[in-house]
């Protein structure tokens, strides 16, 4: 059985190429272009890629995780329980909480506890966002759309409660736009202390 | 002339050389290269050094900002009206208003140039206020920035080269490179006893005839080449001082390339003599003034090309960059030089860059010559047309064009000539070679023989007949 053979032909040179002189001419004058829209054609016809970065800043896309911020209920108070989700769930343990009981005549008493210390060491972090999958209250996010602002000092990285709680989200907003329903609330009759979700 | 006259010109127009090349072109050449490959890279490029005003002066001169406007838009009201009311006495031929014509006309000049000039200051006012207070002028201050830093830096001299060639090659480099300015002509012969007058276009003028070159001498471009050929050992002797065998290597090759392409350099501009039938630049300038541009005689048109790429080479820059290149020799003969010692190092490849522009120019683009423009001013003709427009002009003023277009032609051959230095990739080091020994070299030989066979076969009689004819 005779063997069939497909001769491709080798991707030589052609006679244009070898002569290197029209060649040179085709990339000064794709360089030139490129050149002279850059430099003379109206702004938004410049295909600039970069930017003056202080001043000018390139957005972060939308999903980008940015530092973390904890959101805040209505009155201010964080929304995070104390569950200790984000911590455990946390493969670089930078998070570090310290749940504390509401006072017994708050209305949250019995209910829910509050972090009396909450630490995330942003140079542990490595920004996988497992924090904000594991959070059962959408306390804490990463719509910040900020990267880490850069320092000298190790100790500037230890973002505590109130820092976490004094960076907004994107839209500028301290809270989330998943609504939470406290204890007693009309929009969601059935819970009460007696009666729990 | 006297004495005196001649010390004063002399002087006069070596700072003028000193000026143009290293005051503004080794700078703006060295902003001009990294703008220039941002906008070919699509890159912003130099835009983040700045001189930062104090934090007060942006809120004053944002108080500032209206008044400015006002005024830019006050005076150039009063230009328009002024503008507007000559017309009027020239449509009627009379004037009737309380206003003569010619203070109408001074009026104009002054408030329409005061308008421009604080618009633009308006402008240049706006783009500081809008950056906070940072001058930025599109990347201009980087070569000052540069240049303070090279004189501010550490000046190491590795500990066991040899100190006195170390310190000696960079000046070898640099000198050659602003002393072959010396012969280049950048005007024709000013008279300094008619500056304000239309003069005749042909015909000796009484008074000094002051030659716009530093040296007007016999041997002109041969000169050049001698002081161009001085550049080898700079970079020769960097590279043996340096105590590093990168840098040895480097000078190896700078030398060899050099040497190398001296001699195509030398042989493509024998046609060129042969048809000016001089060595002197300005006589160069002045057959290409009076007949035509050498680069429009076919053989010099070839002769042209190859200076232009020998030319390249002779500077040491990409594609012909292997005495420095990076890949291979870490930096060539630059290696151990840092500090002022470089910046001379890189100033002269720069100065080279513009003069061997400059050469070509005269060589080949006519030098100062502009077309249509005669001692007397301009006189615009066409071809086939007996009619011509001529514009007489006062001698400074033609003078100063054709200082201007002499600057501007020079630009133009810097400009490709960083347009390939961005576009080409490097050479290996036997292609290098073998284009010059077996490409450009018999090209240019053979060049000699055409213009020969040119110029005694009555053709080059011929084809400049026909080119004036039709110009």
């Amino acid at each position: 059985m005779a063997v069939e053979v497909k001769v491709i032909k080798k991707p030589g040179r052609t006679v244009a190429e070898q002569v290197y002189l029209p060649e040179i001419a085709k990339g000064l004058t794709f360089a030139a272009g490129r050149f002279f829209r850059n430099t003379f054609a109206p702004k938004a016809k410049k295909e600039i890629a970069t930017v003056r970065y202080p001043e000018e800043k390139i957005e972060y896309p939308e999903r980008f995780r940015g530092i973390h911020r904890l959101t805040q209920r209505t009155d201010g108070s964080p929304r995070c329980v104390a569950c200790l989700c984000c911590s455990t769930a946390c493969p670089a343990q930078c998070i570090y909480i310290e749940p504390a009981e509401y006072e017994p005549d708050d209305p949250r008493y019995g209910y829910e506890r509050y972090p009396s210390v909450f630490v995330i060491d942003e140079l542990r972090c490595i920004f996988c966002g497992y924090c904000v999958e594991a959070c059962p209250c959408d306390a804490i996010r990463m719509d910040t759309g900020m990267h880490m602002p850069p320092s000298t000092h190790r100790e500037h990285f230890l973002y505590d409660k109130e820092m976490l709680l004094s960076i907004p989200g994107r839209d500028g907003t301290y809270l989330t736009a998943n609504p939470r329903h406290e204890p007693g609330d009309p929009t969601h009759p059935g819970v009460d202390r007696e009666h729990g979700h | 002339m006297t004495t005196g006259l001649l010390l004063v010109s002399s002087v006069l127009k070596i700072l003028f050389v000193l000026l143009i090349t290293v005051g503004a072109f080794a700078p703006i050449l060295i902003w001009a290269e990294r703008r220039q490959s941002a906008m070919i890279q699509d890159r912003l490029g130099p835009s983040r050094a700045a001189l930062v005003l104090p934090p007060g002066a942006v809120a004053l001169l944002d108080r500032a900002r209206l008044p400015l406007w006002r005024l830019a838009a006050l005076t150039g009201v009063v230009a328009i009206v002024a503008l507007v009311a000559l017309t009027f006495i020239t449509i009627k031929g009379s004037n009737p208003l309380p206003i003569s014509t010619a203070d109408l006309t001074k009026g104009l000049i002054g408030f329409g140039l005061a308008s421009v000039l604080l618009r633009a200051g308006y402008g240049v006012h706006t783009m500081i206020v809008g950056n906070q207070g940072k001058i930025m002028l599109i990347g201009l201050l980087h070569p000052v920035a540069d240049a303070l830093k090279f004189i501010f830096k550490e000046d190491f001299v590795p500990p066991k080269s040899d100190k006195l060639l170390f310190s000696a090659g960079p000046i070898i480099a640099l000198v050659p490179a602003i002393a072959a300015f010396a012969v280049i002509p950048f005007a024709s012969t000013l008279h300094l006893e008619h500056l304000n007058e239309v003069l005749p276009r042909t015909g000796e003028l009484s008074g000094p005839a002051i030659p716009m070159q530093v040296a007007s001498i016999n041997v002109g471009i041969l000169f050049i080449f001698a002081i161009a050929s001085t550049g080898i050992i700079g970079a020769a002797v960097a590279g043996y001082a340096s105590d590093n065998k990168y840098s040895l290597l480097g000078g190896i090759r700078a030398a060899s390339q050099m040497v190398s392409y001296e001699v195509v350099i030398g042989l493509t501009l024998v046609p060129a003599f042969m048809l000016y039938a001089s060595l002197r630049l300005e006589d160069m300038a002045m057959w290409q003034h009076e007949h035509m541009w050498g680069i429009f005689v076919p053989p010099l048109t070839l002769g042209a090309i190859n200076f232009f790429v020998a030319s390249i080479a002779e500077t040491k820059r990409v594609p012909f960059d292997l005495p420095e290149g990076e890949s291979e020799l870490v930096g060539g003969y630059l290696t151990e030089y840092s500090g002022m010692k470089f910046g001379m190092f890189f100033m002269g490849e720069f100065l080279e860059v513009v003069s061997l522009a400059a050469i070509a120019s005269v060589l080949f683009l006519g030098g100062w010559d502009v077309p249509y423009l005669f001692r007397d001013g301009f006189e615009f003709s066409f071809p086939f047309v007996a009619a011509s427009y001529p514009v007489p002009l006062p001698h400074w003023l033609v003078i100063v064009i054709q200082v201007l277009v002499f600057l501007f032609k020079i630009i133009v051959l810097i400009w490709f000539q960083l347009m390939i230095r961005w576009s080409l990739p490097r050479f290996r080091y036997d292609q290098l070679m073998s284009l010059c020994w077996k490409g450009l070299l018999p090209v240019s030989l053979l060049n000699i023989f055409v213009m020969g066979a040119f110029i005694l076969s009555g053709w080059a009689d011929g084809w400049i007949a026909f080119f004036e004819k039709i110009f």
